[in-house]
Order: C-alpha cells, then sequence, then structure tokens
C-alpha cells in the first residue's frame, strides 16, 4: 500500500536533522543539544508506533523518497517485521538517551554536542537500514551506522578505546566491503537494487554462480558486521572500551539489526526457496551457530568484568538467532525473529544496569561489586531480572523466544542446536550467580549470623538513571507474557 | 502463548489440597518466623519475609497450574525466591550451601525438565493437563518414554530423590523457619506435586502401567527411602537429621504414585498433608530448642524435655506422625501406602514400607527419650531448673500443628474425600 502519511519518512529524518542542529548549534550554547535530541528521538519514536499501527491495520506500507517510483527511486518499504524492530530501535535509544545524560554531563561535559550529534547519526542509521527496501542505499545507511559507531567507541576509554575501534574500523570496512561486493553482483545480474524487484528476478537466476557468489558475499558481510563466532574478534574489546552511553545502544542494536538485515536478506530478497532447497549449507550454518553459542558462553565465563561478559553474552547469543533463522522451519525462524526484539531489550537492561554500576563504582570489575545487593538495590533488581532473562527464567521475554528456538530446533532434528540453547542457560546461570554471589555475601569471613550489622549504607544511582532501567526491566516481563500476542500479532502474518 | 500452553490457572482437588496444606502451614509459620526471627534478632528481615511470601505465592501458583509450562513457570520462581532465604546468613557456608541448592535445582530444571518439556511439546502440541494423560499410545517408543519420565522424575529435584537429593541437607543453613515450611512443606511438596502432576495428568496412568514404567520409578523412590533413613540414623545435628528423614519421607509419596493404583495414589497423596503437619512440627521443634537454649545437637539434649515439656511433647506426636503411628494422622498414609503395594502385588516394596518404618522410629524416638529420660545432667539442677520455653509465637505454632496431626487421626475424611474426587475414585 502507498501511504500517505509521512511516518515512514519520519522515523528516519527526525534522527536526522536533530544531528545536524546538534551539531551545528553546540558552538553555540550546548546545553541544548539533549532537549533537542530527546525531542528528536521522541518524535521518532512515536512515528515508529504510528507505523507499527498501520502496519498492522493495513498491511505493507511503502513510502517513495521524493516521490520516485520504485525501482528507479529509494522506497522505505516497512511491513510487519521491521515495523517492529524500528519500534525497538528507536525506543531503546530514547530511553538510552535519558538514562545517559548524566554520564555524558560527568564525563564529556566538553564534547557533548559532538556526542549527541553522533549519537543520533547513529540512530539515524540504524533506523534508515531497517526501513529501507533498496539494497545500494542500505549499504550507505549502515555506513553511516559503522561510521558513527567506530568515532563513538574511539571516545570511550583513553587507553584502550582508540586501539578497539581501529581494530573494528579494519574488520568492518572488510564486513561493508564484502556485502557491497556482493550488492554489486546483484546489480550486475538483475540490473535492481530494489529487494522486492530483484527478488522477482531472482528466481530465474537460481543456476547462477554469479547470484552464488553475491549470497555468499552478502552473508559473509553481515556475519562480519553482527559478530558470528568466529568472525565476532572485533566485538568484545569495541563494546567494553567505548563509553558506555554509547556501547548501552550499540551493543544491544548493532547487532541485532545485523540479524535483522540477515533474515531480510533471506526472506525477501533471497528466498527460502533458493537457500533451503537450491543451497546445501543450512546444516553447516546451524554447526556454526552452535559452536557461536558455546564458544561465546565458555570466553564469557572466563571474564572478570560485566562490561566484556556481556559482550561475549552477545556472541553467544547471536549463535541463537542465526541458528534460528537457518533451522528452516516456521518455528525457528519466529523464534529468531522474536530473539531480536527480546535479546535487545535484555541486553540493553544488562547494560543499563551495569551503567548505574559503573556510575556509581567506577567500574564494574566483578571485586568491585562486593555489597552491590546492599549499596545499590534497585539496579540490582534491574540487574537480576536481565540476568534471568539472559538465563530464560520464565516468565521473562528471554524464556518465550528460547522455547521457539528450541521447538524449532526439535522439528528439524538439530538436537546439537537444542543441547547449546540448554547449556547455554546453564552457562548464563553460572555467570550471574556468580555475580550475585560477589553481590550479596558479604567479603569478609565472618557471617552475620545475628544481630542487625551496620551494612554499608545505601547509594543508588540517580533517579534519571534508575527510572529508564525500571522501564525496561517491567518490559523484560511484560514482553515476556504478551510474546503470544505478539507472536500471533505480528511474526505469524509476516511469516504468513 | 502458542496454543495449548497458555499461562493459565485451574483449581482442582488435588491442587486445591496442596494449596490449602501450603497456605494454612504458611500463616502459621508466619507467626513461629516472628517469634524466631525477632528472637534471634536477625538482620535482613524484610528482605526475609517478602521473599518468603513470593515463595508461598509460588507455591500456590504451582499448586493451581492448568499446565506443564505454568507450573515450570512458578516452579523456577520459587527455586529463585528461596535463594535469599537459603543464604540469609549472608556467611562463607550459606554461600557453599546455596551454590550447591542452585546447581541442584536450577541444573536439573534447566537442563532435564525443560528439555523434556519442550519434547512433550513438540510431539503432542499440548501441555494441559488431562485426566488420560497427554499421549496417545504408541505415539512414542517405550524407551523414549522412560527416557522422559526419568527426566522428569529427577528433574524435578526438590523432590530429593536420589541421587538429587543432597541440596536438602546443605539447605539446612537456612532459619530455622524456612526450613520448617519450604523443606518440609512448600519446596520439597512442590516436587512430589510436579512428579504427582506430570506421572498422573501428562503421562497418564493408565499408559505408564500399560507400559510398566511406574516400577523403575518405584525404585528410585525406595534406594532413597532406604539410604536416607539409614542417613539420618547417623546425624547428630537435629535439622540434618530431620532433613535426611524428609528426603526418605518424600519418596513414600512416590513411592505411592509410582505403582499407579488408586490405593497408592490415595495413600501417596494424602501422605502429602499428613507428613507436611507431622514435619513441621518437629522442624518448629528444633528451632524452638536453638532459640531457648541455643543447641543444634541431638547429643546435647539430655534432659531438656524437662525444661521445654511442651516443644519436646510436640516433638513425639510429630514423631509419631511421621513414622506412622496412632494416634498421629500420619497412621493413615501410611495405611494406604500398604494397601497400595498389596494391590499392586509387589511384595518387595511392602518390605520397603515396613523396613523404613522402624527405622524412622530407630531415628526419632531417641532424641525424646534423650529429652525426657537420660537425666544424667539434672542430677546437679541449675539455677534456672524450671520451664524454659521457648517465646510464645515459637511455641503456640508448634502446639497447633501437634493437636492438628492427631486431629487428622480422627478425622481424615475432610481430606480423603477430597482426594478420591480429585482422582475420580
Amino acid at each position: 500500500m502507498m501511504t500517505n502519511t509521512v511516518y515512514p519518512a519520519l522515523v528516519v529524518i527526525a534522527p536526522l536533522l536533530t544531528a545536524l542542529f546538534c551539531s551545528g548549534f553546540s558552538w553555540v550554547e550546548k546545553r541544548i543539544c539533549y532537549p533537542v535530541a530527546g525531542a528528536g528521538l521522541l518524535v521518532a519514536t512515536y512515528s515508529a508506533f504510528r507505523v507499527l499501527l498501520e502496519v498492522l491495520a493495513e498491511g505493507t506500507v511503502q513510502y517513495r523518497m521524493a516521490g520516485w517510483a520504485p525501482p528507479f527511486g529509494i522506497e522505505f518499504r516497512i511491513d510487519l517485521l521491521n515495523a517492529l524492530v524500528l519500534l525497538v530501535v528507536a525506543a531503546i535509544s530514547l530511553v538510552n538517551l535519558v538514562a545517559s545524560h548524566r554520564f555524558v554531563i560527568r564525563d564529556m561535559d566538553d564534547r557533548s554536542g559532538t556526542f549527541y550529534a553522533i549519537y543520533l547519526l547513529f540512530v539515524t542509521g540504524l533506523l534508515g537500514v531497517v526501513a529501507t527496501g533498496d539494497l545500494f542505499n542500505l549499504y550507505v545507511l549502515l555506513e553511516i551506522t559503522s561510521l558513527t559507531s567506530y568515532a563513538q567507541i574511539a571516545m570511550g576509554d583513553p587507553d584502550r578505546g582508540p586501539l578497539a575501534s581501529l581494530n573494528y574500523v579494519f574488520i568492518g570496512v572488510i564486513g561493508a566491503s564484502f556485502y557491497l561486493l556482493g550488492v554489486g553482483y546483484i546489480y550486475i545480474k538483475t540490473g535492481s537494487l530494489n529487494m522486492v524487484d530483484v527478488a522477482s528476478i531472482l528466481p530465474a537466476l537460481q543456476d547462477s554462480s554469479a547470484i552464488l557468489i553475491a549470497f555468499i558475499f552478502c552473508m559473509i558481510g553481515v556475519w562480519i558486521k553482527m559478530a558470528l563466532f568466529p568472525l565476532h574478534i572485533w566485538l568484545p574489546n569495541a563494546y567494553t572500551y567505548a563509553p558506555l552511553p554509547a556501547s548501552r545502544v550499540i551493543a544491544p542494536l548493532m547487532t541485532k539489526v545485523m540479524v535483522y538485515v540477515m533474515i531480510r536478506l533471506m526472506l525477501t530478497v533471497f528466498g527460502l526457496d533458493y537457500i533451503f532447497e537450491k543451497l546445501d549449507i543450512a546444516k553447516a550454518v546451524v554447526w556454526l551457530s552452535t559452536a557461536a553459542i558455546l564458544a561465546g558462553g565458555v570466553m564469557a565465563l572466563a571474564q572478570r568484568d560485566i562490561k566484556k561478559m556481556a559482550a561475549y553474552i552477545i556472541v553467544s547469543e547471536i549463535g541463537y538467532m542465526v541458528g534460528g533463522a537457518w533451522l528452516g522451519n516456521k518455528i525457528g525462524m519466529t523464534g529468531s525473529i522474536l530473539h531480536i526484539m527480546n535479546d535487545a531489550v535484555m541486553t540493553f537492561a544488562l547494560f543499563l544496569a551495569a551503567g548505574n554500576l559503573a556510575f556509581k563504582l567506577g567500574d564494574v570489575r566483578f571485586k568491585n561489586l562486593e555489597n552491590s545487593f546492599a549499596k545499590m538495590p534497585w539496579t540490582m533488581t534491574g540487574f537480576v531480572l536481565a540476568g534471568f532473562s539472559i538465563i530464560g527464567v520464565p516468565p521473562t521475554c528471554g524464556f518465550f523466544s528460547k522455547w521457539y528456538l528450541v521447538l524449532g530446533g526439535i522439528e528439524a532434528g538439530a538436537y546439537h542446536f537444542v543441547a547449546a540453547l540448554i547449556i547455554s542457560s546453564l552457562i548464563c546461570a553460572v555467570l550471574f550467580f556468580r555475580i550475585f554471589e560477589i553481590g550479596f555475601f558479604s567479603g569478609e569471613s565472618h557471617g552475620r549470623d545475628h544481630g542487625h550489622s551496620a551494612g554499608p549504607e545505601m547509594a543508588e544511582a540517580p533517579v534519571s538513571m534508575l527510572i529508564p532501567l525500571g522501564i525496561t526491566s517491567i518490559f523484560l516481563i511484560g514482553l515476556g507474557l504478551y510474546s503470544g500476542v505478539i507472536v500471533n500479532r505480528i511474526i505469524h502474518p509476516f511469516l504468513g | 502463548m502458542a496454543p495449548g500452553a497458555s499461562i493459565a490457572f485451574k483449581v482442582d482437588g488435588l491442587g486445591m489440597l496442596f494449596a490449602l496444606v501450603a497456605s494454612f502451614l504458611w500463616m502459621n509459620t508466619t507467626m513461629y518466623s516472628i517469634g524466631y526471627m525477632r528472637g534471634l534478632d536477625e538482620h535482613g528481615q524484610t528482605r526475609f519475609y517478602a521473599f518468603f511470601a513470593l515463595a508461598v505465592s509460588a507455591t500456590i501458583g504451582v499448586a493451581f497450574s492448568a499446565n506443564l509450562l505454568t507450573l515450570y513457570l512458578f516452579y523456577e520462581i520459587l527455586s529463585l525466591a528461596t535463594y535469599p532465604l537459603v543464604t540469609h546468613h549472608q556467611d562463607q557456608k550459606s554461600k557453599i550451601s546455596g551454590r550447591r541448592y542452585l546447581i541442584f535445582i536450577l541444573g536439573t530444571s534447566i537442563g532435564l525438565v525443560l528439555p523434556a518439556m519442550l519434547y512433550c511439546y513438540s510431539v503432542t502440541g499440548t501441555l494441559e493437563f488431562t485426566t488420560q494423560g497427554i499421549f496417545q499410545a504408541g505415539q512414542l517408543s517405550k524407551p523414549a518414554m522412560a527416557t522422559l519420565l526419568l527426566m522428569f522424575v529427577l528433574g524435578f529435584a526438590k523432590a530429593g530423590i536420589m541421587p538429587v537429593h543432597s541440596w536438602l541437607p546443605a539447605a539446612m543453613v537456612a532459619p530455622t523457619p524456612v526450613s520448617a515450611l519450604l523443606h518440609a512443606v512448600a519446596v520439597v511438596k512442590v516436587g512430589v506435586f510436579s512428579i504427582v502432576r506430570v506421572i498422573t495428568c501428562i503421562f497418564g496412568v493408565d499408559l505408564l502401567s500399560s507400559l510398566n514404567l511406574g516400577t523403575t520409578v518405584a525404585t528410585l523412590a525406595s534406594v532413597t527411602i532406604l539410604a536416607a533413613s539409614c542417613i539420618a540414623l547417623s546425624q547428630d545435628e537435629l535439622k540434618r537429621r530431620v532433613a535426611f528423614s524428609t528426603i526418605s519421607q518424600l519418596s513414600y509419596i512416590v513411592l505411592g504414585v509410582a505403582p499407579l493404583t488408586p490405593k497408592g495414589l490415595l495413600g501417596g497423596i494424602i501422605h502429602i498433608v499428613m507428613h507436611a503437619f507431622g514435619k513441621i512440627t518437629l522442624f518448629f521443634c528444633a528451632g524452638a530448642i536453638m532459640v531457648a537454649t541455643g543447641k543444634k545437637y541431638i547429643s546435647q539434649m539430655e534432659g531438656l524435655g524437662k525444661k521445654m515439656p511442651i516443644t519436646f511433647a510436640a516433638f513425639f506426636i510429630g514423631a509419631l506422625g511421621v513414622i506412622g503411628l496412632p494416634p498421629a494422622g500420619g497412621f493413615f498414609s501410611k495405611w494406604f501406602l500398604i494397601l497400595g503395594t498389596l494391590e499392586s502385588g509387589q511384595m518387595i516394596f511392602l518390605v520397603v514400607l515396613l523396613v523404613s518404618s522402624f527405622l524412622n522410629a530407630f531415628y526419632f524416638l531417641p532424641v525424646v527419650y534423650k529429652g525426657f529420660f537420660s537425666g544424667q545432667a539434672e542430677k546437679e539442677p541449675a539455677a534456672g531448673s524450671g520451664i524454659e520455653e521457648a517465646p510464645f509465637c515459637c511455641v503456640a505454632p508448634l502446639v497447633i500443628t501437634a493437636v492438628i496431626s492427631i486431629v487428622l487421626f480422627f478425622m481424615p475424611t475432610v481430606f480423603v474425600d477430597l482426594i478420591k474426587t480429585a482422582l475420580g475414585l
């Protein structure tokens, strides 16, 4: 359906305009940047919400940039899948902006205008990648996202940040180049860049080896960008040494958006027939994701810092989503899509809690966390809920996506994948309860058997950081309880 | 959620019975814990009561679950809500015990129950509790069924069937009210209740008996009963002795249900009630002794019965209930359990029941004897040789539960009828 409303464009334009405004006006009055950025993301979130409602009511929404008809012009094409992802991305970046305000004032007040501008551009890129229906446009927006994330990471830890960023640049550029090459092959063979248009031409070219190469290049490109094991080496340092306001949005969203791109390429562009009937690589990819799940978990076990541990958990979670998508059945794909949303929310909650801890404690190495339950009970409550969701304890949302993934694995007969999911739950239980133990039990050897011992004073994070964490934690449970609605109303209609 | 796996409640006779027992004893235990926690001036009482209440609501949730998914959900909430209770003292010892608690409880529920449940769902498309079970005959081969059944029976580690029992003695580091309610009633019975539900409502009695799978479970339970009883004999710490007794008593329930005879089912389920009242009395007594005198070991308790006559009298009644002697309600559950084994014709299980009853008597009655009759310590009466009971809030609940144990002997019909309706007998 051609839409008459401007919401699909507004989702992307609003943060873009405010980004430009922030970079310009920060020279005049830098305090104005925060409210302006907030307004921009609020508009984006509201628009994303309206788009979702529109898509739910009337089906796929098309928006032609500047009125040019596809396949010549750029088209934003929003169906149930990317409407959902758009809303998740916009809402999380809005909440994170609020939660990060105090951080920005404390750590980078002199550079706040720059930071907000880059942050907004990053979000613009993500939203654009999700909204667009054009393969090359996707590449351009992807590069905006990547470049801004390199910049944000370099603003972090003064010793390690720039190096981590450089490392990410090298590998990120390789990933983007793979994707671009793939798109080039597609363009040469089909003469089109519009996804739907390409999809209508490709079935005739199924035997073409150029298309095969294009497919492989595109997949390797997105796998590098999403850090699928063993292409993950750039991720842990980049996410650990980035400034928290940035890593809290890069970590949950960047990888999830790349999973979205993979699923979009699989479902919309190349088509399931081509991938599962013509090519015989699905089993290998599921094995690869099994390895990713286990390797991510084991490497997370070796960490002694919450941020780094969370980064390896992401490596493991990527395995969940890739595996689910490549199982080759509807239920696995359902789990994969549901997990895009759930994992974004739960890693975001985890990073929010880590941010609160870091704000009060300096850093989040495990040995700093003693007595954290007594000092920061609200933050730790959020942390516990995020942990439970990642472990997969019902009724948090992580349980339900795992539910679909495991069922998909059983249906496909991929028992190694099922086993990896279960083992990963157990590993995550160890990971989190190890931290709970440090926070809960007093470090000193004598107990506090009886009597009201004078425990450590409560020293919570500021309210502007607690409320975002509280909201996100409520969503962890809310999304879990309503996962049936989300699946029945959004994911199943999308998958048909 | 997907069809056949919503989060839903359904109250039937069995669930009602369990919920009644758990909630009634919770009230009692709350009173007791006020006496105990205030008496010892424990730290972190707000947290304690909050998680205590959460644990009970999760227990009721398990009792009222309409399907396996809901049951699993509340089962997990219960595991996690009880962790801060078990590790309440926050010292090194409770840290180690808490670790063991989690490894066993969470490890088995994620590692065994979750995959088994998902597999059931994948095969049958539903997890709803129905009286015939959700499997069609011949849907799965016998080895697959046996594996699933074992995954459930061992996965619900709260039931304490060997070899997944050792969290229970470790969890005794908790404050006594926690041990009393959670490890005599709520947590452990949730484990047993879940097993009963899975056997009767997921697999279905008919299907299991046609495949003759009950015997496997019954054998596991028998081994647990005898081994745990023997270990209990050797324990000197009163709470640990009671804990091992719990392990063996829980398996009575499983042993009653596993042969899949109507009488056995009745006996097993009624034992949930009878054992709850008897065992909580014993724990209350152990705690009252601890509060009043600070003594934890049986060897220290000589002559203590003269100081604390009410407590020791209640202990005696509780012990009778657990052993299964009149005039305590436990007599009836033993009675039906024995009838059940006779009905199934497997005499070996009858022998297990009788031998273990003797063992029960051997490990509980000496405590009472020592308390009342072993008067060595009282040769030279100390200054305060009068009656020194624990605070009122500690004593009243244990009197109530002890009295109810006796009342249940004289009028067990309320519960028996409820169970009979539940089982459709």
